[in-house]
C-alpha cells in the first residue's frame, strides 16, 4: 500500500464526501453469525466527532470526485477548478478494513461523482460493497448511494450486500432543481428510490415464507435535502419529507443547512452563513412526525409557511392551541402526553410508568427531567400551585423565551438536544 | 435495642448478596454493607462482621428478586454495583428490601430515592460502557494482537466483553484496564480474563516500534487525515463538540493524540 498516495486521494474524497450529513449506523440487524469480521445488529456509534459536532461512525468517502454533471451547489460539479482523485476498489477495501478492526468506525458509506455515466459508477459501487461482503466476510455496516439513473438490474444487486441505500434529493421543489442543476430531472432519482422500495417490500414478504431469504438493504432508504440553497420554504420542504417517508418509506430524511461552495448569482453568497438554527427546526419538525404523532399539516400550512425560529415547532403549535390545555399529567392518555411543550419522549415514559404508583406532584415530575419552564404553563398535576392564569399565547412565549437558557437563542446546537 | 450490624463482604457481586441473605435471615439492622479497605465510618458498639460468600446463597437472593423485579431492574442492579461508588451498597439493599416486601414489581418506581440512586448509577456506568464501546482504539502489535488500554470510571470491562467478542471474531484482541490492572482478551475462541506486567511505555495511544506493527502508524495517520478532511470548518462549533466529546476521553483517541 502505498500510504502516502492513499492519503492525498483521502484528503479529497472525504473532503467532497463530508456535505452529506447522513451519519447513521443503526436500525441494520446484519449479525455476525459467522466468526467474520462485524457486526451491525445493535444501535450504532458514534466513535468520534467532528469539530463542527457530528457523529462520525462511519467512513465516508467518494469513489471519485470526476463528475460529467454540474449542479450548482455541490463542490464536485464540473465546472469546479479543483483536485481531481479517484480510488481503486481494493484501497476502498483496505481502508475500510483496517480502520474497522481498529475500532474507528461502524462501516463505510460510499458515494461518488458520475463519471461516464450512471450504471457505470453504480456498478463500481457495488462492486466495493460485493467484495467486503463476499472476500473479506465482512459484516460492519455498508452505505451506498444510489446514483441517480442507475438501472434497475443493479439497483436490486446493491440491496443485497448495502445496509442502507439512499439518492440524496438535495432540492425540495422541482423548480429549484431545474434551476440549480439543469441536466437531472426529476424521473432519474425517483426511480431507484422505487425499485429499492419495490425490492424490499418483496423481499420481506419472501423471507416471511422462506426462512434463509438473503437480507435485502436491511436498514433502508435515506434521501437528503439542502436547507436555503434555493429560496424553499420550511413547508415546501416538511412536505417533501412527508412524500418521501410517506411513499418510499424513507428511514430517515437529512436536512442539510447549504454551505455556500461556489459563487454562483443563484446561490446565496459564498460568506453567508450557514442556516443551522433552522436546520435544527426541521429536525424538531421531523421527530414530531415519526415519532409524536404530529400530522405535517398541523405544524405547517397556509398560515404558517415557515417555523418559528425563537421556539421549538411542538411549543409553536401549542401556543396555537391554548384551547386544549392545560392537561392533568396524571389522567390524559399518552396520545396527549407526548404533545404536552417541554416533555419529550423519554419523560413521557417515565410518566407513564411512575403514575401507577402514585399521583405525580411538581417534585415528582422535576425529578423525572422534563422541561418546567415550558411544560408548567400546560399542565396540572397533584399539587395546589398551578401555572396556568390563562395569559395571551404571545406573552406566554416571551415568559417561557425570558425563563429558557439561551441555547437555541444563539445560532448554535445542531445536533439537537431535541425538546 | 435492635443490633445494628456493619458487613464487610469480599467486594463480588455474590459476597453483596450473601450480606443481603445474612440480612433478611437474622434479621439485623444493617447500617453499612462495604468491600475490604474500604473506610468504613467510625461506628460506636458496632463491630464489623465478615460475611462469606457461599454461591446457594447469593442464588436464592437472585432468583427471589427475579420472581419480583423486571429485567431492567436487575440489570440496573448489576450495574450500579460495578459503579463501585462507595455507599452504593446500602441504596442497594434497600432498593432489594422494598422490591422484596412488595407484591408488585416497584423496581421502576422512580420515587422511590433508592430505587432512582440505583437506577442513575446505573445509567451512569451504561453511559461509560457505551463510551467504552466507541471510543477504545485498537492498535497492532508486532505479534498481530489489536491492543487497546483505557482507565475507565467504572469497572465496565464485564459489560463490553460480548460486544468486542460479537464484533471481532476473526482477529486476536485484548483491552486493558490500566486502573484495575486487569483486562480481557480474545484468541479467536475464548474471552479470558488476564493480568499483564506492562511497559508503561505502550501508552494509550501511539505506536512506539518496540511493541506496534510497522504499518500500525500508517493507519494512525490516515485515520487523523481522515478525522482532518471530514470537519466543515463553517459549521465549527467547539461547544458541541466538547459535550459529545469530553475532553477526558480525548486520550484515548488516535485522532485528538496524533503528533503531526
Ligand atoms: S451529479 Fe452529484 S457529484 Fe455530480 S455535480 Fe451533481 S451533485 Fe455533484
Amino acid at each position: 500500500m502505498d500510504y502516502e498516495r492513499i492519503k492525498e486521494k483521502l484528503s479529497i474524497l472525504a473532503d467532497a464526501a463530508k456535505y452529506d450529513v447522513s451519519c447513521s449506523s443503526s436500525g441494520s440487524k446484519r449479525k455476525n453469525t459467522t466468526k467474520g469480521l462485524g457486526d451491525s445488529s445493535g444501535m450504532g456509534i458514534c466513535h468520534s466527532y467532528t469539530e463542527d459536532g457530528r457523529c462520525v461512525s462511519l467512513l465516508k468517502i467518494l469513489l471519485t470526485n470526476h463528475c460529467i454533471f454540474d449542479c450548482a451547489y455541490c463542490v464536485t460539479r464540473k465546472s469546479n477548478d479543483i483536485k481531481r482523485a479517484a480510488f481503486k476498489v481494493q484501497e476502498v477495501v483496505d481502508l475500510t478494513i483496517h480502520f474497522y478492526r481498529r475500532n474507528y468506525i461502524e462501516g463505510l458509506f460510499l458515494s461518488s461523482g458520475i463519471f461516464k455515466d450512471a450504471d457505470y459508477t453504480m456498478e463500481r459501487l457495488i462492486r466495493v460493497a460485493k467484495k467486503l461482503r463476499l472476500e473479506e466476510n465482512f459484516n460492519g455496516y455498508i452505505h451506498l448511494k444510489s446514483i441517480p439513473g442507475a438501472s434497475d438490474e443493479l439497483m436490486r444487486e446493491a440491496g443485497l450486500y448495502a445496509d442502507r441505500l439512499s439518492v440524496n434529493i438535495e432540492i425540495p421543489t422541482k423548480s429549484g432543481l431545474k434551476l440549480l442543476a439543469p441536466d437531472k430531472n426529476h424521473e432519474d432519482f425517483i426511480k431507484p428510490m422505487e425499485k429499492v422500495k419495490n425490492e424490499i417490500i418483496q423481499y420481506k414478504q419472501e423471507s416471511r415464507l422462506i426462512k434463509s431469504t438473503p437480507k435485502y438493504a436491511p436498514a433502508g432508504q435515506s434521501t437528503q435535502m439542502i436547507i436555503g440553497a434555493s429560496g424553499e420554504s420550511d413547508r415546501d420542504i416538511m412536505y417533501s419529507a412527508n412524500f418521501f417517508y410517506k411513499k418510499y418509506n424513507m428511514k430517515r430524511v437529512y436536512y442539510s443547512g447549504y454551505v455556500p461552495v461556489a459563487e454562483d448569482p443563484r446561490l446565496p453568497a459564498l460568506n453567508s452563513q450557514v442556516p443551522l438554527l433552522r436546520e435544527n427546526r426541521l429536525y424538531q419538525t421531523d421527530w414530531l412526525l415519526r415519532f409524536y404523532g404530529f400530522d405535517i399539516r398541523e405544524l405547517l400550512n397556509e398560515q404558517n409557511l415557515n417555523l418559528d425560529l425563537e421556539v421549538d415547532p411542538k411549543l409553536s403549535w401549542a401556543l396555537r392551541n391554548r384551547h386544549l390545555f392545560p392537561v392533568n399529567i396524571n389522567r390524559v392518555e399518552k396520545q396527549l402526553l407526548l404533545r404536552i411543550p417541554g416533555i419529550g419522549l423519554k419523560s413521557v415514559n417515565k410518566i407513564l410508568q411512575a403514575r401507577k404508583f402514585r399521583k405525580l406532584n411538581w417534585e415528582h415530575l422535576k425529578n423525572i427531567g422534563i422541561a418546567m419552564n415550558r411544560a408548567k404553563h400546560f399542565i396540572t398535576c397533584d399539587s395546589q400551585e398551578f401555572e396556568v392564569k390563562e395569559p395571551s399565547s404571545e406573552y406566554l412565549k416571551n415568559v417561557i423565551l425570558k425563563t429558557s437558557s439561551s441555547k437555541f437563542r444563539k445560532e448554535i446546537g445542531t445536533q439537537l438536544s431535541l425538546f | 435495642m435492635e443490633q445494628q450490624a456493619v458487613l464487610t463482604y469480599d467486594g463480588t457481586l455474590e459476597g453483596f448478596l450473601c450480606c443481603v441473605f445474612t440480612a433478611f435471615e437474622e434479621k439485623l439492622k444493617v447500617v453499612n454493607i462495604s468491600p475490604p479497605g474500604a473506610q468504613v465510618g467510625q461506628q460506636l458498639f458496632t463491630v464489623p462482621r465478615e460475611v462469606i460468600t457461599e454461591p446457594q446463597k447469593a442464588k436464592r437472593v437472585w432468583t427471589s428478586l427475579k420472581k419480583k423485579a423486571l429485567p431492567a431492574g436487575l440489570r440496573d442492579l448489576k450495574w450500579a454495583f460495578l459503579s463501585e461508588v462507595s455507599g452504593m451498597e446500602m441504596h442497594m439493599f434497600s432498593m432489594i428490601r422494598y422490591i422484596l416486601a412488595e407484591n408488585m414489581p416497584v423496581d421502576r418506581d422512580f420515587s422511590h430515592p433508592a430505587v432512582l440512586n440505583v437506577a442513575q448509577t446505573a445509567k451512569k456506568v451504561g453511559r461509560e460502557k457505551h463510551r467504552m464501546e466507541a471510543f477504545v482504539r485498537f492498535r497492532l502489535t508486532k505479534d498481530e494482537v489489536y491492543f487497546a488500554a483505557i482507565e475507565p470510571d467504572f469497572n465496565v470491562l464485564p459489560l463490553i466483553k460480548s460486544h468486542f467478542k460479537n464484533r471481532y471474531a476473526d482477529q486476536k484482541w485484548i483491552i486493558y484496564d490500566l486502573k484495575r490492572n486487569f483486562g480481557i482478551a480474545w484468541d479467536l475462541y475464548v474471552v479470558n480474563y488476564i493480568t499483564l506486567d506492562l511497559d508503561p511505555a505502550i501508552g494509550i495511544s501511539g505506536a512506539p516500534e518496540a511493541y506496534f506493527h510497522s504499518s500500525e502508524i500508517a493507519f494512525q495517520k490516515l485515520w487523523d487525515q481522515y478525522f482532518t478532511s471530514t470537519n466543515i470548518k463553517s459549521r465549527a462549533n467547539q461547544k458541541l463538540h466538547v459535550q459529545h466529546l469530553p475532553k477526558r476521553y480525548w486520550k484515548y483517541l488516535t485522532e485528538k493524540n496524533f503528533q503531526k
